[in-house]
């Protein structure tokens, strides 16, 4: 199982601030593909992903127990 | 209680407390930035900002911004803290606090914390008009809406 948080618009769009998947093992890459299709997020291009309170590349893995965050452009100050 | 250097809170944020805790006797300098709800953007009214943030890391990458500018400007101290949930025109949304023995450095370390945290701090701002809202979704404030326009309730997308 892994957590997904999510964060403006995109919390929005899907109406929940986390999803709680039953997926052991993926790549980011492959998870923002999967989200982006199974949900029609927007701007899924320009977001990007933080692991565990990190920020990750495309081919970073994730694994069952992190807790993933998407992280569209941020707009703080 | 406990002082935090780099903060998220949903409460008003006293400039002077943060002041306070970066004050130091090797400081002969101490600057503050402090980033306020701008009621006007591009012939815009805003009436209010919600803003948002993931604050665990959030609060890490504060931190993250405090050690780069302890290695570029290794004699400063710096403390940021940055409000969330519903803020009003004038309302102050971040304040970043910086001394240090010099000017020089606690302007620059000052403007580099603000940039940063632009680019890599996970917060968020919706901007409620009159007509309309949307999620701010350019870091870099070249584009002040994503679609060119607020988006307006009615919009088909």
């Amino acid at each position: 199982m892994i957590t997904v948080l999510l964060f403006a618009h995109l919390q929005d769009e899907i109406g929940q601030r986390e999803l709680k998947l039953a997926i052991t093992e993926v790549t980011v890459k492959d998870l923002k593909q999967t989200l982006t299709e199974s949900y029609h997020l927007s701007q899924m291009e320009t977001t990007m992903v933080a692991v565990n309170e990190e920020y990750a590349l495309d081919h970073d893995v994730i694994r069952a127990g992190d807790v993933v965050a998407l992280i569209p452009p941020v707009s703080g100050g | 209680m406990k002082e935090k250097l780099f903060e998220i809170t949903s409460e008003p944020i006293k400039v002077d407390q943060l002041i306070k805790k970066v004050e130091s006797r090797n400081a002969g300098a101490m600057t503050t930035f402090i980033g306020t709800v701008r009621e006007w953007t591009k012939g815009k009214r805003t009436l209010y900002l919600e803003y948002q943030a993931y604050i665990p890391m959030a609060e890490k990458m504060l931190k993250t911004i405090g050690d780069e500018i302890q290695r570029k400007w290794p004699d400063t101290k710096i403390a940021i803290t940055h409000r969330i949930g519903r803020l009003d025109i004038s309302d102050i949304a971040v304040c970043i606090a910086v001394s240090s023995p010099h000017r020089k450095a606690a302007y620059e370390a000052n403007e580099y914390a603000i940039e940063r945290i632009k680019q890599i701090v996970p917060i968020w701002k919706k901007e409620h008009w009159e007509n309309g809202e949307t999620w701010i979704g350019d870091q870099l404030e070249n584009v002040a809406y994503p679609t060119g326009k607020p988006k307006m309730e009615g919009d088909n997308e």
